[in-house]
């Protein structure tokens, strides 16, 4: 027992003195070394971004000298493109996530409302499709979506192909599909007895949702309309179909036909694009990502 | 011991219950009726005016198309919508009616839809009705009669359409455009030589316009009659007309396109929608038909169809399983490695890790696809120096770079719920089990896992079905390639089943609605397979209540 002791106490004292360092790895420092390795992994391909789009003139090959050279010139061709508006792209990518955003949180809460606070007939039913047509997105459909709005397009040209207005009531369509259940569970967070008070005070159903439980629910309504407008902007499949004139186009649709047809010449012009658009999403998600998780894992983590 | 109550007792009961409730619900009507303010009265009214003036105008327009199966619906849902909001009861309707309308239209009647062009032929080549088809193929074999005499014409504008003002040799004046026959006027005006220069309500073109609007000018028809077989009048220099007939003409009683100069007989073949000779050839374009199942018996019927169907469905299973396994492994080995309260700087790390979250997805594909090119590549030229690793185009390294750049958008998510469900699990049972000599491994193996899946098992289905469509990934890293040469649709070895409809129905010149169609009927019926498995497995549905 003794000598076992001595022995312990003995490599204790050891390890104390000469190998510190030692010690300090097997408690946190081998996390660290992980964390510098994932985080170079996953920061470098945005630093490359960066460096390519600062790089004058360049092309895929003069990207791989990080920060050789730094100037802010193809920012400047990117918009005098002939052939690209991309301002335009960037306005219409800007409308049309907003657009969609408020129009989703908006179908969304009423949706959800009527779910959350009435009793009627096929509300369970109601539900349990509403949970179901999450598995099937819309992208599903997308050569019937291109046929239906070539249709409209031969009755009301303004609202079917290569119309935004067009492709904004095609999203809307997925408004209540993906969120009510998001909202119907925040919804459902709020007491009764809120709405109970109010109608004894007099307050009719209008009233008490739009000037009372809007507000008591802001929070699920940031969620979702932030990641309806995420969701609008990275959405390709669809506007690629709809939006056919290069100055009706999202960045998406731009930035994707732009680079393919000559990926490694245009390399540095649709890096400075892709900077540029990522900037606005990137803060957005990073200001707001307690809220993002949250409203991410609300849904379905009960 | 409660008495039981005797029947006439209940009856009293429940009347007074009855009329309470009664007196309850008028109650609450009264204070609904009182609380309406005039604001939210009028926006009401606002608002349905702007719906009823929108549907008004709709209905006019499908009234002229004479388009009557969009008008009666059209009809019927404004009644509705109206009855809707300006009736007393149907409170849940007017909270739930604006979603369900895009929700009805844009998600629901889409897939119907798609059911029913999976059984058509439509596509290149099949594109409209039988009478467009007539209309154009007449068009296109249209050639200018050796002898036609000339037409002085002036061309003139309404409304950015062109028409043409015709004199003919005899001096008759009249006017038509490519979608209206040539109809007599009289009130045009002349010049000294009798020939029309300009008519009321029509601007004349100026020569310095034709020339800018040349090729317009020069594709404009004008039909002389109703009847397509009397030919049209084309101007190839704005001043001048002459009769153009076409090489096709066509029998409406027999339903044949005969070629006037080969006299080869075209009949009409129902069957496939178009003209088609007696040895087989057809005429293009056909028109829309109704196929029955020979989207699916070409899909799995012919060889060069069935055998890239099964290995993109196999394809997008082994992707979509791998992408969440992946992620999912690495993610929650990160949120075990910083979920320490000694390890400082953990907030750091946390914000760096998620940027490829945050990064819009479209971008980081394209992003990557620059890293990983085989020639020019960061990875290739700085990482391997120089060697031309076919990182995107061979078939099993491109499948690899798939799953690796999946990687890296997808572990920061499964890293942020992984970490918040660990912190959720209660610190005692960690204590308890290490008390009770629970080393390290087993604690998370028997402990922390089990709990971990309840929590995160929905949240892993959910990402399944969004990568068994994760077509921006795929389209924009790969573009589905290296491309199956021998596959009889453009297909590639990293496609899978969404990004296979979208390139059959969209990219390239041949697009093949119908079969597109009918490959998303097979998705369609994949997830739901995959969403009933999985459904009965968490059984997230009997949360509902």
């Amino acid at each position: 027992m003794q000598v076992n002791n001595r022995e312990t106490s003995d490599r204790i004292v050891a390890r104390k003195s000469s190998f510190q360092f030692k010690r300090w790895f097997k408690a946190t420092g081998w996390r660290h070394l992980i964390g510098v390795v994932m985080a170079v992994f996953s920061a470098f391909p945005l630093v490359y971004v960066l460096s390519a789009a600062l790089q004058p003139g360049g092309t895929l090959i003069t990207a791989n000298g990080l920060f050789s050279k730094v100037s802010l010139g193809s920012f400047v061709t990117l918009f005098n493109l002939p052939q690209q508006p991309y301002a335009a792209w960037y306005g219409n990518t800007l409308i049309i996530g907003v657009i969609t955003s408020i129009g989703t949180v908006f179908l969304g809460a009423l949706a959800a409302y009527s779910f959350s606070r009435m009793r009627f007939f096929g509300r369970r039913g109601g539900l349990l499709t509403l949970v179901l047509l999450q598995m099937f997105p819309q992208l599903l459909a997308v050569v019937a979506i291109f046929l239906l709005l070539n249709g409209i397009s031969d009755i009301f040209p303004a609202i079917g192909l290569d119309s935004q207005v067009g492709l904004i009531m095609v999203y809307l369509g997925g408004a209540l599909g993906v969120n009510t259940y998001l909202m119907y569970g925040f919804f459902n967070t709020i007491p009764a007895s809120i709405d109970e008070a109010a109608k004894l005070d007099g307050a009719g159903h209008a009233r008490i949702f739009f000037t009372i439980i809007l507000r008591l629910v802001a929070p699920i309504l940031a969620v979702v309309g932030l990641l309806s407008f995420i969701g609008t902007t990275n959405e390709f499949v669809i506007a690629s179909i709809v939006l056919i004139s290069p100055e009706n186009q999202t960045l998406a649709v731009g930035l994707y036909q732009f680079v393919s047809q000559k990926f490694s010449t245009n390399y540095s012009v649709f890096a400075a694009g892709a900077v540029l658009a990522a900037l606005p999403v990137m803060a957005l998600f990073l200001w707001l990502q307690k809220y993002i998780v949250g409203g991410l894992t609300a849904g379905s983590v009960k | 011991m409660p008495t039981p109550r005797t029947g006439r007792d209940r009856t009293a009961r429940d009347n007074s219950l009855v009329t309470q409730l009664r007196q309850s619900k008028r109650a609450g009507r009264i204070a609904e009726a009182a609380s309406v303010g005039i604001k939210i009265l009028l926006v009401k009214i606002l608002l349905l005016g702007i719906v009823d003036a929108i549907s008004v105008y709709a209905l006019f327009v499908l009234f002229l198309k004479q388009d009557w199966v969009v008008f009666g619906l059209v009809l019927a849902v404004t009644l509705i919508v109206n009855w809707i909001y300006f009736s007393k009861n149907a409170l849940p309707a007017k909270y739930l009616t604006p979603g369900l309308i895009f929700l009805v239209i844009f998600q629901i009647f889409v897939v119907g839809y798609s059911g029913y062009i999976a059984f058509t032929n439509y596509g290149t080549g099949h594109n409209s009705t039988r009478e467009d088809a007539v209309a154009s193929l007449i068009a296109s074999a249209q050639q200018r009669v050796p002898d036609s005499v000339a037409y002085d014409i002036t061309v003139i504008e309404q409304l950015g359409a062109y028409s043409l003002l015709v004199t003919d040799p005899d001096g008759r004046i009249s006017v038509g455009s490519a979608d209206a026959p040539l109809r007599e006027v009289t009130d045009a005006e002349t010049d000294a030589d009798g020939v029309a220069t300009a008519l009321p309500g029509y601007t004349s073109l100026k020569f310095s316009d034709i020339a800018a609007n040349q090729e317009v000018i020069a594709a404009l028809s004008v039909p002389l009659t109703d009847d397509p077989n009397e030919g049209v009048l084309r101007t190839p220099d704005g001043s001048k007309a002459y009769l153009y007939l076409s090489d096709l003409v066509y029998d409406e009683a027999a339903r044949t396109m005969t070629n006037t100069t080969t006299n080869v007989v075209y009949a009409e073949d129902r069957t496939v929608g178009a003209f088609a000779a007696e040895d087989g050839t057809e005429l293009r374009p056909g028109w829309k038909v109704e196929v029955g199942f020979d989207n699916f018996a070409r899909a799995f019927g012919t060889d060069s169809i069935r055998g890239p169907l099964i290995n993109v469905t196999l394809w997008t299973f082994a992707f979509a399983f791998l992408s969440v396994a992946t992620t999912f492994a690495l993610g929650l080995f990160l949120a075990l490695v910083f979920n320490d309260l000694r390890m400082r700087g953990r907030n750091v790390y946390r914000v760096i890790l998620i940027l490829p979250y945050a990064f819009p997805a479209f971008l980081s594909a394209l992003v990557w696809a620059g890293l990983l090119n085989p020639q020019f590549g960061f990875v290739n030229q700085v990482l391997f120096g120089g060697a031309e690793i076919p990182w995107l185009t061979n078939e099993w390294l491109a499948k690899f770079s798939i799953i690796f750049v999946n990687l890296w958008l997808g572990f920061p998510y499964m890293f942020l719920v992984c970490t918040g469900a660990l912190q959720s699990i209660p610190g005692e049972l960690q204590e308890a089990a290490t008390v009770d000599g629970a080393r390290p491994w087993q604690v998370f193996r028997l402990i922390k896992l089990p709990l971990l899946l309840v929590s995160v098992a929905p949240l892993l289905i959910s990402s399944f079905a969004f990568n068994f469509n994760n077509f921006n990934l795929i389209y924009m890293l790969t573009n589905g390639g290296p491309r199956d040469v021998t596959a009889g649709v453009n297909v590639g070895a990293t496609d899978i089943l969404i990004s296979m409809v979208y390139k059959v129905a969209f990219v390239g010149a041949n697009r093949d609605y119908g079969l597109a169609s009918a490959f998303s009927i097979i998705i369609f019926l994949l997830v739901a397979v995959v969403s009933i498995i999985s459904f009965r497995q968490t059984k997230a549905l009997e949360e509902l209540n």
